[in-house]
């Protein structure tokens, strides 16, 4: 059975310029894999991934056919089953750790909190979760950094801190949202193989969503590109050089190459008709 | 690849190094009231208003009028002049004044503290009430709550407080007759309570004096919650505002995706964010209420502060004026660097 099912998922925001449609009727499902997203901006990726834990803040509308979790029906939870949801089986993990990290709570009351929000248990079972989640993502001094605010830590060790904090609940599920596009391209890889490598221990899925097609095809099995809210193709990671829709051959060849240096980059056409068909 | 080091050595304990800032803010106070002396100072020379006449009458002879002159000091240079007055100050000593023949240091000791009472009182009911309406109305944005709310402070910011003063005197005291009237206490009972702080509610409950107590409060309790009602109009909307930011920004995603009750994400992770910034505007609040309100000591006859430099400043009185204007003044520094500490320790950002 799949981890995640999702049909004819649709996100649309009622505005004064009337409705915009984010996300348009995308359907994938999701097994003990790794699976990526990828589209440009505004092509619905993020939108799919706060659709699915359901945080997508009004006037912005969800509606799908179904949303199942291992089997479990998603849309007919209330509100306070869907808590029980968040954190506990589904995660997120967001861009930007210097904004999504609360700036004046201690890393350490954000990671146990996660922890205690989810499990009957003591602050001090609690305190060593989090020191063992910390060494996990290879934080070297966790009890100092337990202590730290958010500000005074990088970007790659908030990232971290990050990963740590949304797997302390040991949910099914992992959404990365852009994990690494606001860190240095330094510590970008390093913060991908540790979210890897925990991803893979537990058995986890994880819906990577990213505008870089060369992490992507290297950290996911599969890869969705999506265009105007519409799932335009789905092919394996390994086999993405061999993609067939014109979209995602517009992106590839958009890519600066190393052993093939162009002048000139392709300019990534658009079709009309992409953001229609299928 | 080496792992990244935090930016500093060691996260700084909440009151690391608290002595030292205190000794610095200490500094900066002081030379701060040393700026308002020398206003306050340059004011009284300015002014159009002879001190010496105001002592010797208008037809005395020019001998009279120079050895007055002289008695005050006046015929010394300016910065003397200064040095004499800062001396005085430090010593507590503001001058007479001619209004009530006395030290103006005994008059204010007197009157602040009915100022400070009112003012107290008229803050809280503005926090209890402004805080949780400010919050309420930005967690449901353009709602009915949201609508009321700004109606409210509408209200606040749009009714002038003397009519509204006078409705409420009318209303509640000359109709219901649920409150006091005018004053701080019914005159059988003035005096009954022996002066510790000069707040009448404090000391009446220092002394055990319940009756007392009750008829303090039903008087002040009408002025207290006029004020109360416009500093909640006030913070009320800054909450609104604050708390429409913070609910924003992305660690309230975070802890939504942590799966926390909305109670837990709007008063845990948004509020701790706020509190800095609320509390500037509730230092501040209070901070313009311990001026003195003028217009509701003047509607409700109590002796406070506004009331006095207000009556100095009609009658030329202007060691009051000027003595009146360094306690004010200084109040309002002193609790600025309070709110900055107090900023200082509320975010961890600014340490």
């Amino acid at each position: 059975m799949s981890l995640l099912d999702v049909e004819n998922l649709r996100v649309s925001f009622d505005t004064s310029q009337g409705v915009v449609e984010a996300v348009r009727g995308i359907s994938f499902s999701l097994g003990q894999e790794r699976l990526g997203i990828v589209g440009e901006s505004g092509s619905g990726k993020s939108m799919t991934g706060r659709a699915i834990l359901r945080l997508v803040r009004p006037p912005g509308r969800v509606e799908a056919d179904r949303i199942a979790l291992e089997g479990q029906d998603l849309q007919s939870l209330g509100e306070r089953q869907m808590r029980k949801v968040r954190g506990r089986r589904i995660s997120m993990v967001m861009q930007d750790p210097k904004f999504s990290l609360n700036p004046v709570m201690t890393v350490g009351e954000q990671i146990m909190e996660a922890y205690l929000l989810h499990a009957r248990d003591s602050r001090r079972a609690a305190r060593r979760k989090a020191l063992e989640m910390l060494e996990a993502v290879a934080i070297r001094d966790p009890e100092r950094v337990m202590k730290a605010y958010p500000h005074e830590v990088s970007g790659g060790m908030g990232q971290r801190i990050m990963i740590a904090m949304m797997l302390i609940p040991d949910p099914r599920i992992l959404i990365a949202d852009e994990p690494t596009s606001a860190l240095d391209v330094s510590v970008q890889r390093k913060v991908l193989s540790i979210m890897d490598g925990l991803v893979r221990d537990r058995g986890m899925g994880l819906i990577f969503i990213s505008h870089d097609l060369n992490l992507v095809s290297e950290f996911c099995d599969r890869v969705l590109i999506m265009y105007a809210g519409r799932i335009v193709e789905t092919c394996d990671a390994a086999r993405l050089h061999e993609a067939r829709h014109p979209y995602t051959r517009g992106l590839l060849n958009s890519l600066p190459r190393l052993d093939a240096p162009r002048a000139r980059l392709e300019v990534l056409a658009r079709d009309p008709a992409w953001a229609e068909g299928g | 690849m080496p792992q990244a080091a935090t930016r500093r050595g060691r996260p700084a304990a909440p009151l690391a190094g608290l002595p030292g800032r205190v000794l610095a803010t200490l500094g900066s106070l002081a030379v701060t009231v040393l700026g308002l002396l020398f206003v306050t100072f340059f004011i009284g020379r300015v002014m159009p208003i002879d001190p010496v006449l105001a002592v010797v009458g208008e037809r005395a002879s020019p001998e009279v009028y120079a050895d007055a002159r002289a008695a005050l000091g006046l015929d010394e240079p300016i910065p003397v002049q200064f040095w004499y007055y800062l001396r005085e100050v430090a010593q507590g000593d503001f001058g007479m004044s001619l209004l009530t023949a006395r030290p103006v240091i005994d008059d204010i000791a007197r009157v602040f503290p009915a100022t400070l009472e009112l003012a107290t009182l008229g803050v809280l009911a503005g926090v209890v009430l402004g805080v949780p309406l400010g919050v309420l109305a930005a967690v449901n944005r353009g709602s009915w709550i949201d609508q009321i709310a700004r109606l409210v402070a509408l209200v606040g910011y749009s009714m002038p407080i003397f009519w509204l003063g006078l409705i409420g005197l009318l209303v509640f005291y000359g109709i219901l007759g649920w409150v006091g009237g005018p004053g701080r206490l019914d005159v059988f009972y003035d005096g009954l309570v022996p002066t510790v702080t000069g707040m009448i509610l404090v000391d009446a409950a220092l002394a055990g004096d319940w009756t007392v107590f009750g008829n303090a409060f039903s008087h002040i309790v009408l002025p207290a919650s006029l004020l109360g009602y416009f500093s909640m109009a006030y913070i009320s909307r800054m909450t609104r505002s604050f708390m429409l930011e913070a609910l924003s920004a992305e660690y309230i995603t975070t802890a939504r995706v942590k799966g926390m009750s909305e109670w837990r994400v709007v008063w845990v992770h948004a509020f701790r964010n706020i509190r800095v910034q609320l509390l500037t505007v509730i230092v501040l609040s209070y901070a313009n209420l311990l001026e003195g309100s003028v217009l509701t000591e003047i509607i409700f006859s109590w002796p406070g502060i506004g009331y006095y430099i207000t009556n100095a400043l009609l009658a030329a009185d202007m060691n009051a004026v000027l003595g009146g204007t360094v306690v004010v003044g200084t109040i309002f520094i002193v609790l600025n660097m309070l709110s900055d500490l107090l900023y200082k320790f509320f975010d961890p950002r600014a340490r």
